[in-house]
């Protein structure tokens, strides 16, 4: 294990943090939370069904349901605050991680799901949610993320003064992408354009096996000030901070203010993925210590003391919570097979000849195998996934 | 008709495609003020304003990776690549995501993306500034990739891939960027459709399949050919993904002989794909195996050993020996 990846800026005057890991509010001279309790409780709301659905996943793939699936958990924070920050006209650029902030963006469980099941690549339609599909290689969603916002720039929604037009976008990242030549060459994009790019860099400490340092030499959200706009970070385990400090950035970004880096410091307490072992790389006692700043616990720390929530809001919410996890195992196990042949259809809008006699073959191979015709058959509607 | 060079054709063309549809925007490096180092954009910009002709940081994945989300927002973007060998950092943003953007979205994002490449070599630049990239595009599904040879087909292949809805790879032969030819401007639409090819001449004995620079080269030794009473078919393919060989497998059931000349290497080049298919397509017409004429397996050599590494006249007649002697 490496040197610095825990506990390092704690206390540090540079963490934006509005509730600390024993649930007390703490006040920061640059940003507020702005919404009430109710909002509060909505957040843990969220919080705790997106850590179920992401437990359900993670038994799915246990079970050969799933072929591989990446963990949010101890990142909800990040995710449901910066999620809930954004507003209906602002698109979000996510990484293959952001369940939490597809969640707020009220996106069905399976449509995520039905990508590490390998039905599809994606079950939600971007332009409809304003959320684009997960960017499975790293940093590459960045570059569309400035582009897009380009693209609201030229369409006139940054900087009007109308709350119902002005927009801007969220792209999401990793530490270790922040490595990758598209997120540098993304900022000089974002910073030369002074484009409505609001980068949300969740350090989750690690990348696979590679620790922070491994990437950076310089706490991360200081890299914004040499591409010339500026950076933050925020305690990326408290929901209020992570809402507030996300909120301010969109809102600049929105009037015309150009992009901020977010760094959101923060923890993966879980694997990479279900497919790697951390306990090859990482020592016990760096995940005991960030379980103590485990971002649910604090939020219904500070709901309990305050007499916010009682045990009746919290079974109700348990009994939410297994029925959203008995809809995602059921969706799970009953998503159709996905039909090849239709995948032909979706590769050029003007199709190839070429592409039209493969298909042809493809249909009449396949058919000969199944001469009844019947689910899986070729002919066979796509699998939508419910929404 | 007006009398145009290849890259005064391409010019018009960008010009007519951006008065057309106020979506179309150009982006790339130095193609505002200079006009871009061959000048096809000249002017364009002082006409269209800086927000739609882009000079962009110097960042060749950045051109391609902001063009998508430019498309995603509903802009048809051109990016100009300066040279061939520079597309190569970009190559990640348009093999795997303007290519595949469409398919991963069950068809539901469009990728109206030009992305246009000066290649190839025979103008004495130095290294990397002569390359032929196009079998790594047309082996990538999801993208389409023409090659123009000439003038009229520049100033019409350029406003037919702007509007296509598809990304279109767009291959620019740049030792023929100052070569002229009358060009319809005036017509109301394009004389032939963007992805097919067209035999350029008739012959007998032998088919010449080129594209891009090497069109004009085989036209020249089928011209030389008939010195020694040979009649050489030649066809310019315009379209290499997705390839248009219905004219082709016509011509080699007539002549039973084909020779491919491009300049990219051999190896697993375009030449390798034409064999192939004709082979499977009209093996009992053939007369002779399909002969390749290429570049070498080398990476590009300095440019005073050039004429060396590309094919010529006396290589293609080489080959067009070899397949008569059958
Ligand atoms: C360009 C690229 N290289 C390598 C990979 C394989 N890979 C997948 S996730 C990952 C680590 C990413 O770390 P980070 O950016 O910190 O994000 P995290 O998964 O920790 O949220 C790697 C190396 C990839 N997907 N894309």
């Amino acid at each position: 294990m490496t040197e610095g990846t825990f506990g390092a800026p704690a206390g540090e005057p540079d963490l934006v943090q509005l509730l600390t890991p024993e649930g007390e509010r703490c006040e920061h001279p640059d940003y507020a939370f702005d919404l009430d309790d109710e909002a509060v409780r909505g957040f843990y709301r969220d919080m705790v069904l997106t850590r179920r659905i992401d437990a359900e996943a993670i038994a799915l793939q246990r079970q050969g349901e799933l072929g591989i699936w990446a963990s949010l958990l101890g990142q909800e924070a990040a995710q449901i605050g910066s999620g809930r920050a954004v507003r209906q006209q602002d698109f979000i650029f996510p990484t293959y991680r952001e369940h939490g902030v597809a969640w707020c963006r009220g996106i069905d469980p399976l449509a995520l799901i039905s990508l590490f099941r390998g039905v599809d690549n994606g079950g939600w339609d971007p332009a409809e949610v304003n959320f684009h599909l997960y960017t499975i290689v790293i940093g590459a969603q960045t570059l569309h993320a400035t582009g897009y916002a380009m693209g609201m720039q030229r369409d006139g929604c940054v900087g009007t003064g109308d709350p119902e037009r002005d927009a801007a976008v969220l792209a999401y990242f990793g530490d270790g992408a922040s490595a990758q030549g598209d997120v540098n060459e993304s900022f000089i994009w974002s910073a030369v354009f002074n484009t409505p790019t609001v980068y949300f860099l969740q350090n989750n400490q690690w990348a696979i096996s590679a620790p922070q340092e491994k990437q950076s030499r310089i706490p991360l959200y200081r890299r914004a000030a040499g591409f010339g706009f500026p950076g933050v970070r925020v305690d990326g385990n408290d929901v209020l901070a992570c809402y507030a400090v996300t909120k301010a950035a969109l809102q600049q970004a929105r009037d015309g203010g150009g992009p901020t880096l977010i760094e959101a410091f923060t923890y993966r307490m879980g694997a990479h993925t279900t497919t790697d072992d951390p306990t090859r790389y990482r020592l016990q006692d760096e995940l005991e210590h960030w379980k103590l700043k485990d971002p649910l616990a604090r939020v219904k720390a500070y709901l309990t003391r305050n007499a916010l929530i009682d045990d009746a809001f919290l079974a109700d919410l348990d009994t939410e919570a297994d029925d959203l996890a008995a809809h995602v195992r059921a969706g799970t196990l009953s998503m159709p097979e996905p039909d090849l042949a239709a995948t032909f259809d979706r590769v050029y809008a003007e199709m190839t000849p070429e592409l039209r006699a493969q298909q042809e073959w493809f249909r009449e191979y396949h058919a000969s195998f199944h001469p009844s015709g019947g689910a899986a058959d070729g002919g066979a509607p796509h699998a939508e996934v419910t929404r | 008709m007006t009398a145009l060079t290849l890259a005064k054709s391409l010019n018009a063309g960008l010009r007519r495609a951006m008065e057309d549809d106020p979506k179309v925007i150009i982006m790339g490096e130095d193609i505002g003020r200079l006009g871009g180092v061959f000048r096809v954009t000249d002017g364009l910009q002082k006409d269209f304003g800086e927000d739609r002709v882009i000079d962009t940081p110097l960042a060749e994945s950045g051109i391609v990776g902001t063009a998508i989300g430019l498309a995603l927002r509903g802009y048809r973007p051109i990016c100009e690549i300066q040279f061939d060998g520079f597309v190569y950092p970009a190559y990640d943003q348009i093999v795997s995501q303007v290519a595949k953007m469409r398919a991963r979205s069950q068809g539901r994002l469009p990728m109206p993306i030009v992305i246009r490449i000066p290649f190839g070599g025979g103008i004495g630049a130095v290294e990397h500034h002569s390359e032929s990239p196009e079998a790594y595009f047309a082996h990538t599904a999801g993208l389409k990739v023409v090659a123009c040879s000439n003038p009229g087909d520049a100033y019409w292949m350029i406003q037919q891939s702007v509007a296509s809805d598809d990304p279109v790879i767009f291959l620019e032969p740049k030792r023929r960027y100052y070569e002229r030819a009358e060009v319809e401007t005036e017509a109301g639409e394009a004389p032939y459709p963007l992805f097919a090819s067209r035999v350029v001449r008739d012959g007998t004995d032998a088919v010449l399949l080129a594209y891009g620079p090497m069109v004009k080269t085989c036209l020249e030794a089928a011209q030389a050919a008939t010195e020694e009473g040979r009649n050489l078919a030649v066809v310019d393919l315009r379209t290499l993904s997705p390839l248009d060989l219905d004219p082709v497998y016509e011509l080699v059931r007539r002549t039973g002989r084909v020779v491919t000349v491009h300049e990219a290497p051999i190896t697993g080049g375009l030449g390798a794909e034409l064999a192939t298919r004709i082979t499977e397509e009209c093996f009992y017409s053939l007369q002779a195996p399909v002969r390749r004429v290429g570049g070498f397996d080398t990476p590009y050599p300095p440019a005073r050993a050039e004429e060396d590494f590309l094919p010529d006249l006396d290589r293609i007649l080489d080959a067009v020996d070899r397949v008569l002697a059958y």
